[in-house]
């Protein structure tokens, strides 16, 4: 069974597994993290003007139908190998879902919700951090997740440029044709999204239903 | 007292005044019912008071300051402002969303718990069972009552309500105006109602601004205009059946003979209005009908030609 001799290989190998395995974790993280610096306020921005809102979603739109191997190529030429580009890379990724999310989960409160705030009298910055946010946390989580599925995925081919992570036992075991060092990354790389699928999932659900 | 002093407003582009150089008092503790066809005008006036628009020339005064050189956040903390879809704070508790404008104005907690028991009391929903309640939770009523309820939550001098009961079902609507218009009574504002309805202008409003095309067209108490529409567009705006609407503001007390105590015939009760005697009149071919006084003894007479004449 090669998923069995996949296991071994990690029992038998541990520190090159978690190194590897953490610094896929690592670049996914710090790629959302700036993606989500970037992507929030933009999108927070961009959301009050209709014309703003009509560009940023289209740009985002096409953005995102750009393939993840595409965009990560694109990187080396620009920044050469390693980490930087890489984490580059996975930011132009992860942006647009972030902003398009966050973009939809501003425009669609309810036009009176936001009448009535003004017409009491509140401020510009408490409308938008009493109201606004709040009010668009659920969609901006599933922004996240699916910016955070798209990462973990897009990271896989970090590998190809040298960014490391759990892509390079995939790289190693198709060079040497050696199947269950293939598996050692494509599992966890699935069992990192199926997680993250599902955490989200639950977390959106549990701040929706108070609604 | 608001006083709108030559106001005009043009929306760019549109080629035409929405407001057309309007003059207006509403004196303290009135309600003003300002009514009009769509486009008329009545929300855009409205909306000066506050500043939520900007008028393009003339004042808006608010207890003699023109409001122009006010703080608008200021100014607003202090207008209670009730809107048709009520716009309560979805993600919020009840009680979070009454202490909306205390929160604002920086009230001590025990300050504000109290006001938001008194205020729910106020609007006939009980605190105990709403107060941990989200509005997703509530009906149509019960939400408005809840926007009223936070309108009013600082004690504002002065409210301002576009069409309040323009979401809720027909029945409830009823109701809700006459628990409304006891509520408004009972803490005296200064309000200011837009509506198109005009059974819901008449039975709200001690005077009623009709408008057109941002004009003012007249003012008046409901009786007054019922009697002498300004124009042809308010007398077919009132409709035929204005007489009739009349004879609501008049009660029997008013008109009835109390010389005149016939025997044991159909009666009907003092506090009544002319509309609901001249119908029980016809309904019952009748020539009159005996008044009975809140004791139920008889105190007057009330004749067919005693409704007729009052309605001239």
């Amino acid at each position: 069974m090669i998923l069995v001799e996949a296991f071994n290989w990690i029992l038998a190998n541990p520190g090159t597994f978690f190194s590897a395995f953490n610094r896929h974790v690592l670049m996914c993280v710090i790629s959302l993290g700036i993606a989500l610096v970037i992507a929030m306020p933009l999108g927070l921005v961009v959301a009050r003007s209709p014309r703003a809102a009509f560009v940023a979603i289209n740009v985002a739109g096409s953005l995102r139908s750009i393939p993840s191997l595409a965009i990560l190529s694109a990187a080396m030429p620009f920044l050469g190998i390693g980490l930087l580009p890489s984490v580059v890379a996975l930011v132009v990724l992860a942006v647009p879902p972030l902003l398009l999310n966050t973009v939809v989960g501003i425009r669609e409160i309810d036009p009176s919700v936001l009448d009535a705030a003004n017409g009491m009298g509140m401020a510009r910055r408490d409308i938008r951090w009493q109201i606004e946010i709040p009010l668009a946390v659920p969609s901006i989580l599933a922004g996240v997740r699916t910016s955070a599925i798209q990462v973990i995925g897009g990271a896989a081919l970090a590998s190809f440029i040298g960014g490391g992570g759990l892509g390079d036992f995939i790289n190693a075991g198709i060079a040497i044709m050696n199947m269950p060092r293939l598996l050692v990354g494509a599992v966890p790389i699935a069992l990192l999204a199926i997680l993250t699928e599902v955490l989200f999932g639950w977390i959106e659900r549990s701040v929706t239903t108070r609604r | 007292m608001i006083r709108l002093d030559h106001v005009t407003k043009n929306y760019e582009g549109s080629g035409r005044h929405a407001v057309d150089n309007l003059d207006l008092v509403i004196e303290t503790g009135t309600t003003v019912a300002m009514i009009g066809p769509s486009g008329c005008g009545k929300t855009t006036t409205m909306r000066m008071i506050n500043r939520l628009e900007t008028p393009t020339s003339g004042r808006v005064l608010v207890n003699g300051r023109d409001v122009a050189e006010t703080d608008p956040q200021e100014l607003r903390r202090h207008i209670g402002y009730v809107i048709q879809q009520v716009g309560l704070f979805p993600h919020m508790t009840i009680e979070r969303n009454i202490a909306t404008v205390p929160r604002l104005l920086g009230w001590d907690k025990a300050r504000t718990n109290r006001r938001i028991d008194e205020l729910l009391d106020l609007v006939g929903l009980d605190p105990a069972v709403m107060r941990r309640r989200f509005p997703h939770e509530l009906s149509g009523g019960q939400r408005q009552r809840v926007g009223f309820a936070r309108a009013l939550a600082a004690d504002p001098e002065i409210m301002l309500m576009d069409e309040p009961f323009g979401a809720i079902d027909p029945i409830t609507r009823v109701r809700v105006q006459d628990e409304f218009r006891q509520i408004l009574k009972k803490v005296r504002k200064t309000v200011v109602i837009v509506t198109h309805d005009l059974d819901e202008a008449i039975k709200m409003g001690d005077r009623i601004a009709i408008m057109r095309d941002g004009r003012l067209l007249q003012y008046d108490t409901p009786a007054a205009l019922l009697a002498r529409p300004a124009d042809d567009f308010v007398a077919s705006f009132l409709g035929l059946d204005r007489a009739i609407k009349r004879l609501n503001l008049i009660t029997v007390e008013e008109i009835m003979d109390r010389g005149h105590v016939p025997g044991p015939v159909p009666s009907i009760a003092a506090e009544a209005s002319l509309q609901h005697a001249l119908a029980r009149l016809l309904a019952d071919d009748l020539p009159g009908l005996a008044v009975t006084g809140t004791d139920g003894s008889f105190v007057g007479y009330v004749s067919r030609e005693a409704i007729f004449s009052a309605q001239r």
